[in-house]
């Protein structure tokens, strides 16, 4: 069978971690987003609130953007930490 | 004629392509082995793999597609990027680092990495040649209708050198030079589309667009006008309409006036002083297919690009222009003004039909939220369905595209593969940040080709000198090839890895594989072509939806099954990605977008919405879980066989 990583890959003592972790954060994005698509589908004129000179869908799309990649940069670094360490 | 054929585009396309084919060319030395070919040798840096993550994922759709419909359709267009981008917190925390940790060189090699499983490796085969032709057909039509305005060539030419260019570029040295196009191309995607929004906000907003002083935007005018006790209307200056009410433009609320050889049309406002007629701009569809554009040819100039700002104010108070202005104060200055956007209707005047496009005044902060082009207020429990099945295939998706997938492998560690995401996000995060500028900035520029909204960007750089359109037309083209050689990368892989090799169980030597892979290619880049052809003139830009809802049905739920649950079992996989796929695409052809598509009532269709991901993406879990539950013995055999064997 042709299976298996294309380049051999060593063992990752901190995997059990970061999946724990990446599904953590999942949940956390994922609660952001459904919120965004609910407020949309329920109530959309409240996305024209205006917050602090912008309106709320603007501010709201924004944040999505800005959230994905704080987020991503926290969960790099809390992995290589754990790989850094579980991985000696 | 809106478009300008820039010699200077078609020499910066010339010089790109003479660029990645002397590449692909250095790097077909060194690519003998399946690894190299499939994967890249697993040796990728994880900031290039990142940034040719963007290049394969931004295609003709998000590059062109979204920018219109932000022109044309405001916030809602948005939409689809922060839909896109919020996929990709799927693939960073759930799929990334097992799928470089179980897969080789395709999807279906992770899907089925502890089974060797024929009913996994025959259905993952067949999902990812359908995900990829779904996207690859209308990214070979971008490239026919590209070449057509802008280089001044027939359709078939652009499909034609696409096809080419791409099926060299993979069947030269595989995922190696598919990644640095892609590479390239991002880059210069992000750098060139930054240009065009640093150029928008230095112009800041006006209400009279004048492209910088390089062209006068048209006036468009109102009139009054009056009704006698006949119902004939009269316009100073034209010739008077009897019955105006009763005639097919005026059941719809417009009227067409003449003013010696020439006939305009115009719509009928009632205002306190009376009747006011608003210019109008008109597209007429004759019996034997010929189009004219507010009553001439499309050469003849009278079908003028719109998009302008009816009044603006900064601070509460109107002015004519902001000048130079920040992001936020740009958007906070739109929301506080009224900007005319256009609508659509239909006059059918025997075997003649006009689309006749009217102003529609709108407040900038109701542009600046949904609901222009989705209908969620007010919305039926259907509307709504539709809403969040969308948004759901948008977050779903991405995750499960073969061609995106496949990049995991060309890094050569799980951590890597995570950095590589993570510049991707960045990058397509920034792009898409930019695309709300870009839209907008077309939307008040006065650069919308009503009939082709696609074109919206590369006319907004146009409005900057031929210059940045020549580069962002080049960038255009580029898009297409970064992403159709991913296409091609992915569908080979299906066919002589996942097929051949492992499903038929062909002997093959290393050299054969590649060999496998580089025919597969080239056979695919000519139905490649032949697809590209046949759909000339179709508006194929549905199926990248198809895609996405594919995908997110047949894929994902396999995927994240057999991450996270173990009793996950190989005919619950196969049943899933079965029942994900049919059932998705079986809505989706009986759905009231196909209805209208068949030249049938929307109305008369068997379902009532048009996104299936709110079910096709249950039913595929649903499939896996049942499925799995009823072979739990199967497989606790196979793995008691398995340990005996050992």
């Amino acid at each position: 069978m042709g299976h298996g990583p294309a380049v051999k890959l060593g063992k990752d003592n901190a995997s059990g971690y970061k999946t724990r972790l990446g599904i953590i954060m999942f949940i956390v994005y994922t609660l952001s987003y459904a919120v965004f698509v609910g407020i949309n589908a329920v109530k959309p004129s409240l996305m024209q609130t205006i917050v602090a000179g912008q309106t709320l869908a603007v501010l709201y799309g924004f944040f999505l953007i800005v959230f994905a990649l704080v987020l991503a940069v926290i969960y790099n670094r809390m992995c290589n930490a754990a790989e850094a360490r579980l991985n000696r | 004629m809106i478009y300008a054929q820039s010699p200077l585009a078609i020499g910066l396309f010339i010089t790109f392509v003479l660029f990645v084919l002397g590449l692909s060319f250095y790097l077909a030395r060194r690519t003998t082995s399946a690894a190299g070919y499939y994967a890249a040798g697993g040796q990728i840096h994880w900031f290039t793999n990142g940034i040719a993550f963007a290049g394969d994922y931004l295609s003709a759709a998000s590059f062109l597609g979204i920018c219109g419909m932000i022109a044309t359709a405001g916030y809602d267009g948005w939409m689809y990027s922060i839909g896109y981008l919020a996929g990709w917190m799927v693939a960073l925390f759930l799929v990334a680092e097992p799928m470089k940790r179980l897969g080789k060189y395709t999807f279906t090699d992770a899907l089925d990495s502890k089974f060797n499983s024929k009913g996994i490796q025959l259905m993952a085969a067949i999902s990812t040649l359908a995900i990829s032709v779904f996207y690859l057909i209308p990214q070979m039509v971008g490239a026919g209708v590209l070449v057509q305005p802008l280089l001044g060539m027939p359709h078939w030419v652009g499909v034609v050198i696409v096809g080419i260019v791409v099926t060299i570029i993979v069947a030269t040295a595989g995922m190696a030079s598919t990644t640095y196009v892609q590479f390239f191309k991002g880059a210069l995607l992000l750098v060139f589309t930054t240009i065009v929004v640093v150029g928008v906000l230095t112009r800041g907003l006006t209400t009279q667009p004048d492209a910088g002083g390089r062209k006068a935007y048209h006036q468009f005018q109102n009139l009054q006008a009056s009704v006698d006790e006949s119902g004939t209307l009269s316009v100073p200056g034209y010739a008077p309409v009897a019955n105006w009410q009763q005639t097919p433009y005026g059941k719809a609320g417009f009227v067409k006036l003449t003013k010696g050889d020439e006939s305009s049309v115009w719509r009928v406002l009632q205002t306190p002083e009376g009747i006011e007629l608003e210019e109008a701009l008109t597209m007429t569809k004759l019996p034997d297919g010929t189009k004219l554009y507010n009553g001439a040819d499309k050469h003849a100039g009278k079908f003028f690009p719109v998009g302008h700002i009816k009044e603006l104010k900064v601070d509460g108070k109107a002015v004519a222009e902001t000048g130079p202005v920040g992001p936020l104060a740009y958007l906070s200055a739109l929301k506080d003004s009224t900007i005319v956007l256009w609508g659509k209707a239909y006059v059918k005047e025997g075997d003649v039909t006009t689309t006749v496009f009217y102003q529609k005044p709108t407040p900038g902060a109701r542009m600046l939220r949904p609901g222009l082009k989705f209908k969620v207020d007010n919305a039926t429990g259907t509307q709504k369905f539709n809403f969040i099945s969308l948004m759901l295939a948008l977050f779903c998706g991405t995750a499960a595209l073969p061609h995106i997938l496949i990049r995991y492998y060309t890094v050569p560690s799980q951590a890597a593969a995570r950095k590589s995401t993570i510049v991707g996000i960045a990058a397509i995060g920034f792009f898409y940040v930019l695309t709300l500028f870009m839209g907008i900035g077309a939307m008040t520029n006065g650069v919308i080709n009503l009939t082709d909204n696609n074109m919206s960007a590369p006319l907004l750089a146009l409005s900057f000198g031929v210059v940045l359109f020549a580069i962002i037309s080049s960038i255009a083209f580029s898009t297409v090839l970064g992403t159709v050689s991913g296409l091609i990368v992915a569908s080979s892989g299906a066919i002589a890895h996942d097929l051949m090799d492992n499903f038929l169980g062909m002997k093959m030597t290393d050299k054969g594989k590649v060999l496998a892979g580089k025919i597969s290619a080239l056979v695919i880049g000519c139905i490649a072509i032949y697809l590209g052809i046949v759909f000339e003139g179709m508006n194929v830009s549905f199926l990248v939806g198809w895609a996405f809802a594919v995908a997110a049905s047949a894929n994902l739920p396999a995927i994240l099954m057999i991450l996270f649950w173990k009793k996950t079992t190989a005919q619950g996989v196969a049943a899933s990605i079965l029942v994900g796929l049919t059932s998705a695409l079986g809505l989706i052809l009986v759905s009231p977008d196909m209805w209208v598509r068949y030249g049938l009532l929307p109305q008369d269709a068997p379902i009532s919405f048009n996104s299936p991901a709110l079910i096709s993406i249950p039913a595929s879990f649903l499939a896996l879980i049942i499925v799995s539950l009823l072979t739990q013995k199967s497989a606790v055999t196979e793995d008691a066989a398995e340990t005996a064997g050992a």
